[in-house]
């Protein structure tokens, strides 16, 4: 489970950190390698722990117990300006008394650069954000998108090791944060300094990242790349966390045989004990609808919504509501087969989530939950 | 829309009058009574007259000054030190600091006198100690003293409140850019915080510059400042005139002196001269 994707050398090592306030744990236990350019997010909903990860990464916040290493130092109770280690605050942190040539430059006096030398260095990293031209202006006059662009060069103008992002974009409307996800992965790619990123956005994570950590409670659930966690969830968690997934019980028969729906499947896991009930996962996009007739399982539709480049079909099969996203129109009440093949199939253990996701009977509930996943975060 | 108009002035009514009964037109008097000698006939003596007590006002303006500066050096570190304590504890220490408030001025100075004085708390305990007797009710210091003893909660208030309004994401900002706790302090409170001791400032040396009380009961009448000097001129109704032009000049200096400060307070809310 602690595998990550990136080779080089661990930069930040994270073991054994356990935090509570107020006697409530928010961290209970993290273990976690960040590696040398890496763009690795942190990925959970509201109160999961990982923007306390991150303030403890950055020295915001001492953990009870467990250390913090850089480059295989201690640096637990080191404060944050002796790190080597910047952050964009969530909502920025602009200092409203200075204008963008004195907020970018800030870190810089406080280290007493020569002025040639900030001068030339604030000019190279207003290139890189975009912002050719704004030295003078007021904070207050620039809007949103600007503000993340000032904040971003302010952290990296220090040239830090690692740069540490709180919902950066969080705060931004829909088609400026697509291009600031694109913008910031360039910036990632161009500078080599390791990213780390928090998140409640998965689809954001998903399209970022060279690692995603997923957490939950206050501990971590999964590290991977996007396609290992999107493809191979390890629980219902991050299966219904990342992506829409159907999950339901079953029983592994035996490796590569797997029982589920009253029905008995092939598919490509093993590992189990025999006779194992686990958990279940089809993603919506992997069924295939077939005639009913030549199927193992049957189900009547119970809705058709149509999603523009396809039909999101909500089927009852065996009375389990599965979500099924399709090209083929079909309609109401209609009786369809649907078909699974193998390496469609994933299977998981069972988890303290188990039962708690991945039906969609109650599709009402499932929008609130990502009306309040789409909720700042407001650790 | 139109009813609306008429309920709104309405509202403002009594405001409105109770101005100009209370404000407006005593301005008016002091302005009349300034410009005329006392037949009623216009003259600028009165203005010109008052070279003759440039020594006072320089001396009331010094004496101001001194006393609203000890009140930042006393009263920010003092609002800082509040602002860091725990919030239950806060509201003990800002009622602490409220207390003298609620007790008259005149009471105040009073008890200041009774400490100070030659025959006084301080002094009965350095002649039972064998030490020779300090003269305090008299001297400069004394009054001084006085003005931050009874002006310093004003100084500290508005700048405490702009401390606790003073996001806590900006100090995490600082110091992820390299601050230490004093640079912290230097490079983004203190520049943050500027408007709380702009008000600050305000408060202590108005009434500072025009006072009297303080300076006859703790000066011992060695020290004639602009409140002083206006106070006698009223009490005899032949120099209305002189004490009508005092209270203009000295009007128009404190607007002058209030200008000035919110001039450097705006710009620097553009940015630029703090850096």
């Amino acid at each position: 489970m602690k595998e990550s994707t990136k080779n080089g050398n661990v930069i930040i090592k994270l073991k054994d950190i356990v935090k509570t306030f107020d006697k409530e744990t928010v961290l209970s236990g993290i273990d976690l390698d960040i590696h040398d350019n890496e763009f690795i997010t942190l990925l959970g909903p509201s109160g999961c722990g990982k923007t306390t990860t991150l303030r403890i990464i950055g020295g915001f916040e001492t953990p009870d117990s467990g250390h913090v290493f850089f480059d295989g130092e201690d640096i637990t109770n080191l404060p944050p300006y002796k790190r080597h280690i910047n952050t964009v605050f969530q909502r920025y942190a602009l200092f409203p008394h200075l204008n963008v040539f004195e907020n970018i430059a800030f870190g810089l006096r406080i280290k007493k650069t020569p002025e040639a030398q900030i001068r030339e260095m604030v000019k190279e990293m207003l290139t890189l954000v975009n912002l050719k031209g704004f030295e003078k202006r007021n904070i207050s006059t620039l809007s949103g998108g600007q503000q993340q662009r000032v904040a971003i060069a302010r952290a990296l103008v220090n040239k830090p090791r690692v740069l540490l992002l709180d919902e950066p974009l969080a705060a931004l409307d829909l088609k400026l944060r697509r291009d600031m996800q694109v913008e910031l992965k360039n910036i990632q790619q161009k500078t080599g300094i390791t990213f780390v990123f928090v998140t409640h956005d998965q689809e954001e994570a998903l399209s970022m990242s060279d690692t995603i950590v997923v957490m939950a409670n206050g501990s971590v659930q999964q590290i991977g790349t996007p396609e290992k966690i999107y493809n191979e969830p390890v629980n219902a968690f991050v299966a219904d966390f990342i992506g829409e997934s159907n999950i339901v019980n079953g029983i592994m028969l035996r490796d590569y045989e797997v029982s589920f729906a009253k029905q008995t499947f092939k598919c490509e896991d093993f590992g189990f004990a025999p006779n194992e009930p686990v958990d279940v996962v089809v993603r919506p996009e992997d069924i295939d609808i077939v005639p009913f007739t030549d199927s193992m399982l049957t189900g009547e539709v119970t809705s058709v919504t149509f999603k523009g480049d396809y039909y999101e079909i909500i089927a009852d099969i065996d009375n389990f509501k599965w979500m099924i996203e399709t090209t083929d129109k079909v309609a109401v009440g209609e009786t369809i087969g649907i078909s699974i093949d193998p390496n469609e199939i994933q299977v998981m253990k069972k988890s303290e989530f188990s039962g708690m996701f991945g039906d969609y009977s109650s599709f009402s509930d499932e929008l609130d939950k990502l009306s309040d996943l789409s909720q700042e975060d407001e650790e | 829309m139109k009813t609306g108009n008429l309920f709104r002035k309405a509202a403002a009514a009594p405001h409105i009058l109770w101005s100009v009964m209370f404000i407006v037109f005593p301005l008016l008097f002091v302005i009349y009574f300034a410009f005329t000698d006392s037949y009623g006939n216009f003259t600028f003596d009165n203005i010109t007259g008052l070279s003759g007590y440039t020594n006072t006002f320089i001396l009331s303006i010094g004496f101001a000054l001194i006393a609203t500066v000890v009140c930042i050096l006393i009263g920010y570190p003092l609002a800082y030190f509040i602002s860091k304590t725990a919030p239950s504890k806060q509201k003990i220490l800002i009622v602490l600091l409220m207390l003298p408030m609620w007790i008259n001025l005149l009471i105040r100075t009073y008890s200041l006198m009774s400490l100070l004085d030659n025959g006084g708390l301080i002094n009965g305990m350095l002649s039972n100690l064998g030490l020779p007797k300090l003269k305090m009710v008299g001297t400069g210091g004394a009054v001084i003293l006085g003005m931050i003893y009874d002006f310093l909660p004003y100084m500290v208030l508005p700048i405490y409140t702009t401390m606790t309004k003073l996001d806590q994401r900006y100090i995490e900002a600082a110091r992820d850019l390299g601050c230490n706790n004093f640079q912290v302090l230097t490079k983004v409170i203190i520049p943050l915080t500027v408007p709380g001791i702009i008000s600050g400032i305000t408060m202590v040396f108005v009434p500072s510059i025009s006072t009297f009380y303080i300076s006859q009961k703790l000066g011992g009448g060695t020290f004639d400042l602009i409140g002083d000097t206006i106070e006698r001129q009223f009490q005899n109704e032949l120099t209305y005139n002189t004490g009508a032009a005092i209270s203009l000049i000295m009007m128009i200096l404190i607007l002058i002196s209030l200008a000035v400060m919110n001039k450097f307070a705006d710009n620097d809310e553009d940015g630029g001269i703090i850096v």
